[in-house]
């Protein structure tokens, strides 16, 4: 379960400041599938990056899986994201002087897996996406459809509590889209969570529950519109 | 995870290949710039005689000139008088004691055909070689006895005893030098005392002689030093009144263990004097002098002031070549943002970009010991053909592993340490920044 209440993020230079976040309250629970939607600059991706621990927040409470991230230090948290939390980004983020193996292999590396289990990690969420066959391929050698799968796998490869994706289709053209939809949905499927921040209605629509952001804000009620569905 | 991180270094640099190479070259310059120099010095400045350096000891006594020093401020001289030498070394108040000096000798070889040829050689007494730790191939030095009775004995080198005898084993056999007849004791095997220690003022770098024999048959063949000579007043005339001068020609060493040994025998140096002063000889305060071979080298400024000045320099520019690597690695650092972001993103921690960064520095400075030991030798080759004449420079100028060795350290060394700020700032890079931008 991802719990956040209250937080707040401003950023501060010596002239400004900017609120990114304010007040910002969500719950997320077990294997749900959340979709993120608000223009740009309302603080969709602040969000995303203080759920996936790669920034703090200024105020506020943030639990993830019954943790309360404030005050951890840079390897406990390091290790909180490598373990429970898998990134999908809107441009792929591979590395392009490694192969599709090697990408993947990243952050099992930083997992201490033997050699053993990260193969047969990678090499099963490679069928997974559908791409066994290209582990030596470098990403220029695949198209965007197939580099975002790849993104995915490696994602996937640590098994992940919460899947967060940064516009994921946002680089790729509708047919490529839609299977990587397809992909995201029979991955919720296998039960688990996912947070995904997309600037498409009709994408957003397939997740289980669709929230706004403006001006770093839930719209009114979104965040207890889980806990009212998971009492009820 | 290390070899992960040498191999994503290697990535690294084959997808940087001018970034990776400037550093490299920069790095090679710098070493091979220092390990020029350091070559040098290590040569100049080893220990010639590890295991027994601490036992060995140079003694000087002080018979100069009451009205100048040998040497400024107070130096006593750093040679020994006949006189003084033949009464320390009869005396045998150490362990073991040698005197000698270096002369010359024409070889007459019995082979048909070969003709005579002048050898440097060496006028000694027994205890040369177990004190210095001479190897033999064949035979063994002479003894004391040899000594006392003026033999024509004679221990040669492996090189002569290719030349002259064909490198079978000559021992017993007869080796001819100025008309003379000389039993051949024993070959030395090699042994290239670097430098050579036991003669500092006559050629520190040279080669060791060819030819010993006793200094007894010396004194009584009445053989000229090859080396310096140096005389405070007028020696006189003929063979018999320079061996009664107060010129000094000879080395004079000793062996003691321990500090108490050591003691004892500065006393029976003291009260040597003494007996001479009240001869009439000695003008001078009491100015004796045992110095063990590192203590004599320092002493006789082996390591000559300019290559101290070199050695500075050199590393001075070790330096400027690092501060060029680290703005180089800084470089590299914010082209590769991107990359330690997302590896944050994916669990790196800062340890492990710290760790990645530094390794991929050691890969680099690697690459930069390994070209910097060609730098070195390119560096040696220049030194020998500015300074080839000289025979004691190529003597210098030679590469052993030590050096090769200590390139590489130093190079890795150095490439670390200029790692350290880029690699700072490669962890400060924050997780989030870069990833929309990717």
């Amino acid at each position: 379960m991802l719990e956040m209440q209250d937080i707040s993020k401003v950023y501060r230079t010596d002239t400004v400041e900017t609120h990114a976040l304010r007040e910002f309250s969500l719950i997320v629970g077990e294997g749900e599938f959340v979709s993120v939607m608000g223009p740009s600059g309302s603080g969709k991706t602040t969000f995303l990056n203080i759920a996936g621990l790669l920034e703090d927040f200024t105020s506020g409470t943030y639990e993830l899986d019954g943790r309360n991230v404030a005050g951890l230090s840079d390897n406990e948290r390091s290790k909180l994201r490598n373990e429970k939390i898998g990134f999908i980004f809107q441009s792929f983020n591979l590395i392009p002087e490694l192969d599709v193996f090697d990408n993947v292999d990243v952050p099992l590396r930083y997992r201490g897996f033997d050699s053993k289990e990260r193969r047969q990690r990678i090499e099963r969420v490679l069928d997974i996406v559908g791409l066994g066959s290209r582990r030596k391929h470098l990403p220029s050698q695949l198209s965007g459809g197939q580099q975002q799968r790849v993104a995915i796998a490696r994602a996937l490869a640590g098994e992940p509590r919460f899947l967060l994706a940064d516009e994921p289709t946002g680089n790729l053209d509708s047919h490529m889209a839609e299977s990587v939809m397809e992909l995201l949905e029979e991955i919720h499927g296998q039960g688990t969570t996912i947070i995904m921040v997309t600037h498409e209605p009709a994408l957003a629509e397939r997740a289980q529950r669709n929230i706004h952001v403006l001006d770093g804000r839930l719209s009114d009620g979104e965040a207890d519109a889980h806990v009212t569905a998971q009492t009820a | 995870m290390f070899r992960y991180y040498v191999k994503l270094g290697l990535t690294s640099i084959r997808k940087n290949p001018i970034l990776s190479a400037l550093m490299i070259a920069a790095i090679a310059v710098g070493i091979g710039a220092c390990m020029t120099i350091i070559n040098i010095y290590y040569v100049m400045g080893g220990n010639p005689i590890p295991n027994r350096s601490d036992v060995l000891y140079y003694v000087q006594v002080d018979n100069w000139d009451p009205n100048n020093a040998y040497d400024d401020p107070n130096e006593p001289p750093v040679q020994v008088t006949y006189i003084d030498g033949k009464a320390l070394l009869d005396a045998r108040k150490a362990r073991r004691q040698v005197l000698s000096y270096k002369t010359g000798r024409v070889i007459e070889p019995q082979n048909e055909g070969e003709r005579p040829f002048q050898v440097v050689s060496r006028a000694t007494t027994a205890d040369f070689f177990a004190m210095f730790d001479t190897p033999f191939l064949f035979g063994s030095g002479w003894d004391r006895a040899a000594d006392d009775s003026e033999e024509n004995v004679v221990v040669i080198s492996r090189e002569i005893n290719e030349r002259v005898f064909g490198g079978d084993n000559p021992v017993g056999k007869t080796l001819v030098m100025n008309g003379d007849p000389y039993r051949v004791m024993g070959v030395l095997d090699t042994w290239e005392p670097m430098p050579k220690f036991y003669d500092i003022n006559n050629g520190a770098f040279d080669p060791p002689e060819e030819v010993y024999f006793p200094l007894s048959l010396a004194i009584s063949k009445e053989l000229y030093s090859w080396g310096n000579n140096s005389c405070w007043k007028p020696s006189g005339g003929g063979w018999a009144a320079y061996l009664q001068s107060e010129c000094i020609w000879l080395q004079f060493w000793v062996e003691l263990h321990g500090a108490s040994e050591k003691q004892a025998y500065m006393g029976f140096l003291n009260a040597y004097v003494e007996s001479q002063k009240a001869l009439g000889r000695f003008p001078r305060p009491m100015n004796n002098r045992l110095s063990n071979v590192m203590q004599w080298m320092e002493s006789q400024h082996v390591v000559v002031d300019d290559v101290n000045v070199l050695m500075g320099l050199s590393f001075l520019f070790l330096i400027v070549c690092l501060l060029n690597t680290i703005g180089l690695l800084l470089a590299k650092v914010a082209r590769r943002t991107g990359d330690i972001s997302l590896r944050r993103a994916l669990g790196a921690s800062r340890r492990a970009i710290f760790s990645q960064y530094i390794v991929e520095a050691g890969v680099i400075g690697f690459g930069g010991g390994i070209l910097g030991i060609g730098m070195t030798w390119l560096g040696l080759q220049g030194i020998l053909a500015l300074y080839g004449e000289f025979e004691f420079m190529t003597r210098l100028v030679q590469m052993d592993w030590v050096v090769i060795f200590d390139a590489i350290g130093l190079a890795v060394v150095s490439a670390l340490a200029a790692a350290l700020y880029p690699t700072w700032r490669a962890c400060a890079v924050h997780p989030a920044n870069q990833l929309k931008a990717l």
